[in-house]
């Protein structure tokens, strides 16, 4: 019998807020809490630190400071970037949108609304190994391509897609690139301007900054609609008074994480490969997604046989915190698009694990969940009647 | 959503688990495209069904109803049995989260198809005592050939 311990393996989901971060924000709760459009003291004390986290952020971006607008989140940041740019191309006639089939929801259903207005989308094969062919970009745009939008790593199967080749495709097309960066921004080196990116949009929660706050780089010159309309907060296109605390704990957060990317990436590459390695042991298990073009603290596999909703119960009970595309547990009865698009046939892809680790994980966690997880997956396949079949045969 | 403490006890700890070698009948429902498969055991002694198995793929919820509905038809006559509804698993189990009352649906479909086993192997025409056994209740949008 193991010890049990709690780990926290879905920070793909969202991460706690680190201790650094929540220092840097409290004051901005209870001393510095003037409107940061005020004169006196305690709004311009507020005004100040919001500055240094758009620095902070273009920094990590390769940005200008004023390219960064501050948002609640990424789908916010989604919503602005896909929409404002659709708006403002279809004035020129052009409304053709290229994405690919596996995005997050907050850019296929922001896709899926202005389809609704009479946009054209090309939605973008990954493969198997869960990449977009930067050949299949060039081959999709067209005359009236308003804009191409394609995530930086996938929030499931981790899947780093090649952004530089068609940021550069982009370019040559004169075309203009939005990317989800939602996953990315911390994990992988960004530069906005050696990859040609013109628009992105990322997160604070999940790397350790707080829920509710995130960015939109916008590149300068690119025109669109301002997203809210009211007072000069963001330079008049974000108006509303900003969310001071969670602004400076994400250019806290960006910056950590930004600073220690190297040293962590290699401690979490390494602990993500033990555990595809030992968890490959497990008799018909899958890898999902690319194994090196991957996010370090990323892993997907499937389990044929199982349910995923029944596993995470399962590991839940151990202290295992993690996640699934099963159908149960996304909430609608299909399992997840992402596991779809690669091509995996439904019933696998019912049976399917995310684990996603950040610097809060350690080797002591991968141990844990290797020696609890070949358990559970062979005490649900002894109760379930399609693993008899895939191993007997159909009775 | 959020199971009930029942669902949670039912699906940690289910009841009636495993196969029966001597079954009387034996019944199977759902399909791996949906996510859930239930197959049902029974043993079958002067009508009274004396002993039940079960075997499930599928979600907290397919596990959970398979193991509650084996424990309400358990020492029952095959009439009473087939008298037990999808609500009543529900019911007994403080109730399930809307996109998983077909679970419940299916654990009563493979009650009936167990039954249906037993009548077919006793030679008798089931279609009078069972009716119609859906494969699953085909409402929940899963996508699967028969939807």
């Amino acid at each position: 019998m193991f010890m049990k311990r709690f780990v926290y393996a879905d920070n793909a989901a969202t991460t706690p807020v680190s201790k650094k971060v929540l220092d840097a924000m409290l004051p901005y709760y209870t001393e510095y809490y003037g409107n940061p459009s005020s004169l006196y003291s305690v709004g311009r004390d507020a005004k100040k630190p919001l500055e240094l986290a758009r620095e902070q952020v273009a920094k990590a971006l390769g940005a200008f400071s004023n390219e960064v607008f501050f948002t609640s989140g990424g789908s916010e940041a989604n919503n602005w970037a896909i929409k404002g740019v659709a708006h403002e191309m279809a004035k020129k006639g052009k409304k053709h949108i290229i994405t690919s089939k596996f995005e997050h929801h907050a850019v296929l259903h922001t896709v899926e609304a202005l389809k609704k207005e009479g946009f054209d989308v090309t939605y973008l094969e990954v493969y198997h190994n869960g990449l977009v062919k930067p050949e299949d970009v060039e081959a999709a745009i067209r005359e009236d391509t308003a804009l191409v939008t394609i995530m930086y790593a996938n929030n499931e199967i981790g899947t780093i897609q090649p952004i530089p080749e068609i940021g550069a495709i982009c370019k040559k097309h004169q075309v203009l690139f939005h990317t989800d960066a939602v996953q990315a921004v911390g994990n992988v080196p960004i530069d906005v301007k050696a990859q040609n990116i013109d628009l992105l949009s990322l997160s604070g929660h999940k790397l350790h900054a707080p829920k509710g706050v995130g960015a939109l780089y916008i590149r300068r010159g690119v025109r669109m609609p301002n997203l809210i309309d009211g007072g000069a907060q963001e330079r008049g296109r974000r108006a509303g008074t900003e969310n001071v605390a969670g602004i400076v704990g994400l250019g806290v957060a960006i910056t950590e994480a930004c600073d220690t990317m190297e040293e962590r990436n290699q401690r979490l590459t390494k602990m993500r490969d033990r555990l595809i390695e030992g968890a490959s042991k497990i008799e018909r298990s899958r890898l999902n997604g690319d194994k090196t073009h991957r996010l370090p603290g990323n892993f997907n596999m499937c389990f044929e046989g199982i349910e995923g909703e029944s596993l995470l119960l399962k590991l839940d009970f151990a202290g295992i915190c993690a996640s699934s595309g099963s159908a149960c547990t996304s909430g609608s009865l299909d399992p997840s698009h992402v596991l779809l698009a690669i091509g995996l046939p439904h019933e696998i892809a019912h049976g399917s694990l995310r684990i996603s680790f950040s610097d809060q994980n350690t080797e002591e966690d991968v141990d844990y969940i290797l020696e609890v997880l070949p358990d559970i997956v062979s005490y649900l396949r002894d109760m379930s009647p399609l693993w008899d079949e895939i191993i007997h045969g159909k009775a | 959503m959020a199971y009930s403490e029942k669902v949670m006890d039912h699906f940690a700890n289910p009841r009636n688990v495993g196969e029966l070698a001597d079954a009387s009948g034996v019944g199977e429902v759902g399909n791996s495209k949906c996510g859930d498969i239930m197959r049902m055991y029974i043993k079958v002694d002067h009508d009274v069904i004396t002993d039940v198995r079960f075997k499930t793929f599928g979600c907290g919820a397919a596990i959970a109803t398979s193991s509650m509905a084996t424990e309400l038809i358990k020492g029952k006559t095959i009439q009473e049995a087939l008298k037990l509804t999808n609500a009543a698993v529900m019911e007994a189990l403080d109730g399930l989260p809307p996109v998983k009352v077909h679970c419940s649906v299916l654990a009563e479909q493979a009650i009936k198809a167990a039954v249906k086993d037993y009548y077919e192997r006793q030679g008798i025409d089931p279609t009078p005592f069972v009716g119609e056994i859906k494969e699953c209740d085909h409402d929940h949008g899963c996508g699967c050939e028969s939807c």
